[in-house]
């Protein structure tokens, strides 16, 4: 008799064992018939005698071979089975509630682990470091910005001088015009310096990194490409390998190719190119500051030492590179430049980690409403089963073989709510994705791993005890004696008996009640979010796209300009297109606007300043601003007129004029600059301000030019803004007729010219939107959770009282109490629950909100309307929830009651 | 015991029980039953192996059980050390014993 047949031939073993059994009976009643003459029934009781409890033989036979304490836990088992059968809708109340929670929670862990937690895919990650600096002395330039950026010249100098790196550097994003394989086509490049593989250290598939002679001036031009690229343009053949790609019609050689999932930090690429010119050390000025810097720290090096050491290089920065003869480098001195390193992963993560977080915690407590409700299912459960534990414990069944089955119970419900919960989770997973906000970082690593079920797992067990442990840490203590006579027969339940069930009501209101407020100041930023004005109008109506116009096409830039003209009329003929403008960089788009400081014609641009603050450039056509639904305030928009006589005219957003100006009346006619050489610029507009940087970033002061202007750095009298974005405003925007129309309009002004980003204004509204509204989603899906629950909890209590004190409630009528009395007993008690959940929760949601203030938009943490709604909410839904059931008490008929008795 | 039985000849377990009672001459009077968790452990440990057949004597359906070869060994060492373990006794026992009827 093998193991194998122990377990899963049991039944077979049994059956044989009681056949031989029975035959053996048999065969000796025939003997004894035969041998002494007995009748059959005086035949059988002779042989029974001498057989012996032919039960107690066939039990103890089987328990040679049997576990028997498996046995007995099977036993049981199959009785809760049976029992949860039997009351199928507290079984799928519980189970629905706990695979919800565990399943929210596990796939929140899921994200949290895979974007929070685990390092980033980068050797040793947790030496590597941002190397970002602060400027507290720069004025505007870094309140858009996450602080100041490095220059190449900073970058050569810390590459050089740094003692507390391995190696470092930098790396910039930016697009580029892919010709010569297919349609033209714009690609994502990431242009890097030496060191920045190295540090990075992720060595490539095929081919090999660029070296130190790609970084070289003067060499042959190489190029790596991303994993991605490689597959779309190339088909993954590892041929590509010294093939030469054109991009912006300079040829460039592919050296390597980079893993999949390998990105630059936070960022996907097409193509990695060096940039030997920009990095060229006899050609450097003190600007430029649109570099990232990575580092790797040396072993045993704090950040602290690094930022120090950083720190320390400042002042050898501005001893070694100047802006010419006649600039004063040590300018820089009232920047106040210093290092502000941090580790990369926060940098990566930014400010999602403490959306993340909340999301976390939210989920976490909504996990606790759904262990104290499902405890309290089972504490009314176990109640009504109060009579038969006591009969069965007045039978003999011991206190742990009592505890046991309880607890078997709850094992059982959780496990199998674990279960369930780790498939809604997988479920989660896919639907968060898709909610998600598009920026989440790390977006693609996150996946329902290992540690994920582990957690699941986790949590199943905590649940378990969580309620196992309450219920049957309460009954099985109980005493027969005291439970048969209690029971039913006196009139009132003991008053110590329900304070559990009362704390975990109170516990609930108080969680359901903070995740409320959460919610609350949640969806009172969202609907300012939603008022405030983004600086354009319709955004469903206006369709973008950006063309990008190569000296190959167009050489000079009155003729870009004239192309640029050219698109602009034959995007307006298009049907349903109502008006056509273009600008160097659309509101919230993402293309790196330019910046600098401006001087005002007439006044002193120092006065008691020591610096001047950083003003965004943008680049507009004449139309633009109708197109795009911004309002006008005062003056007027370009005309083409001016752009191509190169009318030094200019508008400022509303914000910059009443700064400069006290009004936007007063800014008309006053002349600005930026840099010395150039033509005063009379200010010819004033529009209203723009959300450049996202909904919930505050307008930053810009100034738009004209896209053509005098050249004052390369070649040429002239310079046009040769990359812009088209927006058209149309009814048909969004639809597939529309984009391959605009598509093929640009196509046949030159079939050569490259079109991307092809999509309408609300994508990228929506997007800019997208981290509030992920947040609100997850706390108001976690704060109707709490509250159904909560409500649950409530109507259960309440209910279950109404049922218990029934009798009660019958005496009292018959003596002559008033219904409405009665109804108003319990739902003072109710009210009386939830007033105490109130103020706990009211406490502990002032508290929380305080951690959210980094995500509230023009709202108090404290604001009173969300708590006051959120009270009165909570108020309402508490008092329905007790005078469903309170109204039962209407119902009973003291006759029928007294009867009972 | 039920080794030995079944070294003589396969049987079920009614005979089993009708050959022990038989061989002691009824001095051994077991309750039938428990001859059937004794069994059982045999089986487990594989010392007898089972096999239901028709009895030819009775025409009944009867379970056989059968030695192994295992236990050949097992029996063997059982039979020595019972043996040397009723000679002790007999040894203790018996000179007084020897010595009271003299």
């Amino acid at each position: 008799m093998s193991w194998f047949e122990r377990i899963f031939r049991r039944r077979r073993l049994n059956d044989d064992l009681a056949e031989e059994l029975q035959e053996h009976i048999e065969e000796r009643i025939e003997q004894i018939m035969r041998l002494e003459n007995l009748s059959r029934p005086e035949a059988r009781a002779a042989a029974l005698r001498a057989f012996g409890n032919p039960t107690l033989v066939q039990t103890r036979s089987r328990e040679v071979w049997e576990w028997s304490r498996l046995e007995a836990l099977l036993a049981d088992l199959k009785l809760v089975a049976r029992r949860l059968r039997r009351s199928p809708g507290f079984a799928v109340t519980v189970l629905l509630t706990l695979s919800i929670g565990i399943g929210a929670n596990t796939a929140v862990f899921s994200v949290v682990d895979s974007v929070l937690l685990k390092p980033l895919p980068y050797p040793q990650s947790d030496r590597l470091v941002t190397l970002s600096l602060q400027a507290p002395g720069a004025g505007g330039l870094t309140s858009f910005r996450d602080g100041l950026l490095l220059s190449p010249s900073l970058f050569l100098t810390f590459a050089e001088h740094n003692r507390a790196f391995q190696s470092l550097g930098v790396w910039s994003a930016g697009t580029a015009n892919l010709t010569g394989i297919g349609q033209p086509e714009e690609v994502h490049v990431i242009t890097v310096s030496r060191g920045l593989l190295e540090t990075l250290a992720v060595p490539p598939i095929v081919g090999r990194w660029l070296n130190a002679d790609d970084h070289k001036p003067n060499r042959n031009k190489s190029v790596m490409i991303g994993y991605g690229f490689w597959q779309r343009q190339f088909g993954g053949q590892q041929s590509v390998i010294g093939q030469i790609i054109r991009l912006d019609t300079q040829s460039f050689q592919i050296v390597g190719i980079m893993p999949r999932g390998f990105k630059v930090v936070d960022s996907d690429f097409d193509v990695l190119r060096p940039a030997p010119y920009v990095f060229d050390p006899s050609h450097q000025i003190m600007e430029g500051f649109a570099w990232n810097g990575v580092g790797r720290l040396k072993d045993g090096v704090t950040i602290g030492q690094a930022n120090a050491d950083i720190t320390s290089l400042i002042p050898v920065w501005m001893d070694s590179w100047s802006d010419g003869p006649s600039s004063n480098p040590h300018f820089f001195e009232v920047w106040r430049i210093a290092g502000a390193l941090k580790p990369l992963k926060q940098g990566v993560i930014g400010s999602i980690g403490n959306v993340l977080w909340l999301v976390m915690g939210t989920i976490g407590m909504v996990m606790l409403i759904v262990c104290t409700n499902v405890a309290n299912l089972l504490l009314v459960r176990a109640d009504s089963r109060r009579q038969e534990l006591a009969v069965r414990s007045a039978l003999g069944a011991g206190r742990k073989r009592i505890a046991r089955e309880l607890i078997f119970e709850s094992l059982v419900l959780g496990a199998a709510g674990g279960a369930a919960g780790i498939a809604v989770a997988f479920a989660a997973l896919r639907l968060l994705s898709a909610i998600g906000p598009a920026n989440l970082p790390r977006q693609s690593e996150i996946s329902l791993s290992p540690e994920s079920l582990c957690f699941a797992v986790g949590l199943a067990i905590f649940s378990w005890l969580f309620f196992g442990s309450i219920v049957s840490l309460k009954y099985s203590r109980v005493g027969p004696g005291e439970a048969l006579r209690g029971s039913n027969r006196t009139a009132s339940a003991g008053r110590e008996r329900h304070r559990s069930q009362n704390v975990l009501v109170v516990a609930q209101v108080a969680m359901a009640l903070v995740l409320l407020v959460c919610a609350g100041l949640m969806m009172r930023s969202f609907a300012v979010l939603l008022n405030t004005q983004p600086g354009f109008s319709t955004p469903e109506h206006l369709a973008i796209m950006r063309v990008g116009i190569l000296k190959s096409i167009a050489s000079d830039a009155v003729a870009v300009t004239r192309m640029q003209n050219e698109i602009a009329d034959k995007l307006a003929q298009l049907p349903g297109v109502s008006s056509v403008g273009y600008a160097a960089g659309l509101p919230m788009d993402g293309m790196e606007p330019n910046w600098n400081s401006i001087f005002v014609r007439g006044r002193d641009p120092w006065g008691a300043k020591s610096t001047l603050p950083m003003r965004v450039f943008n680049y507009t056509s004449p139309n633009y601003f109708h197109t795009m639904g911004s309002r006008v305030i005062v003056g007027r928009e370009f005309t083409w007129d001016e752009v191509y006589s190169q009318r030094p005219v200019a508008i400022l957003s509303e914000n910059l004029a009443r700064e400069l100006f006290g009004s936007a009346q007063a800014a008309i006619g006053q002349q600005i600059t930026y840099f010395e050489p150039m033509p005063w610029h009379q200010v010819i507009g004033v529009v209203e301000d723009a959300r450049q940087n996202g909904v919930d970033a505050p307008a930053p002061a810009i100034v738009y030019w004209p896209t053509m202007s005098a050249n004052l750095y390369g070649p040429g009298p002239l310079d046009s803004v040769r990359g812009v974005t088209f927006a058209v405003r149309s009814p048909r925007a969004g639809s597939e007729s529309l984009m391959q129309e605009m598509q093929r309009a640009v196509w046949q002004i030159n079939g050569e010219l490259p079109v991307s980003g092809l999509r309408t204004m609300q994508e990228v509204d929506s997007k800019s939107l997208a981290r509030t509204s992920f947040t609100l989603t997850m706390l108001g899906i976690a704060a109707a959770i709490a509250l159904s629950l909560g409500i649950i909890g409530i109507y259960g209590v309440i209910s279950y009282s109404v049922s218990r004190r029934t009798r009660e409630m019958g005496i009292r009528i018959a003596l002559g109490a008033q219904k409405s009395e009665l109804r108003w007993l319990f739902l003072r008690s109710a009210l009386a629950l939830t007033g105490i959940g109130l103020v706990i929760g009211f406490c502990a949601a002032a508290v929380v909100a305080q951690f959210m203030r980094a995500l509230l938009f023009g709202i108090h943490p404290l604001d009173p309307l969300s708590f006051a709604v959120v009270g009165l909410v909570l108020i309402a839904a508490a008092t329905l929830a007790s005078y469903l059931p309170a109204c039962r008490v209407s119902a009973i008929n003291p006759a029928d009651v007294l009867k009972a008795e | 015991m039920i080794l030995e039985s079944l070294h003589r000849q396969p049987a079920h377990g009614y005979a089993l029980v009708q050959h022990i009672q038989q061989r002691s001459k009824n001095l051994l009077q077991v309750e039938e039953g428990s001859l059937y968790p004794a069994l059982q452990r045999l089986l487990k440990a594989k010392m007898v192996k089972a096999e239901w057949t028709i009895s030819s004597s009775t025409n009944r359906h009867v379970r056989v059980y059968e030695i192994t070869k295992t236990s050949l060994q097992h029996l063997e060492q059982e039979i020595s050390s019972f043996d040397r373990m009723l000679e002790g006794i007999q040894m203790v026992l018996g000179p007084a014993r020897r010595a009271t009827n003299t």
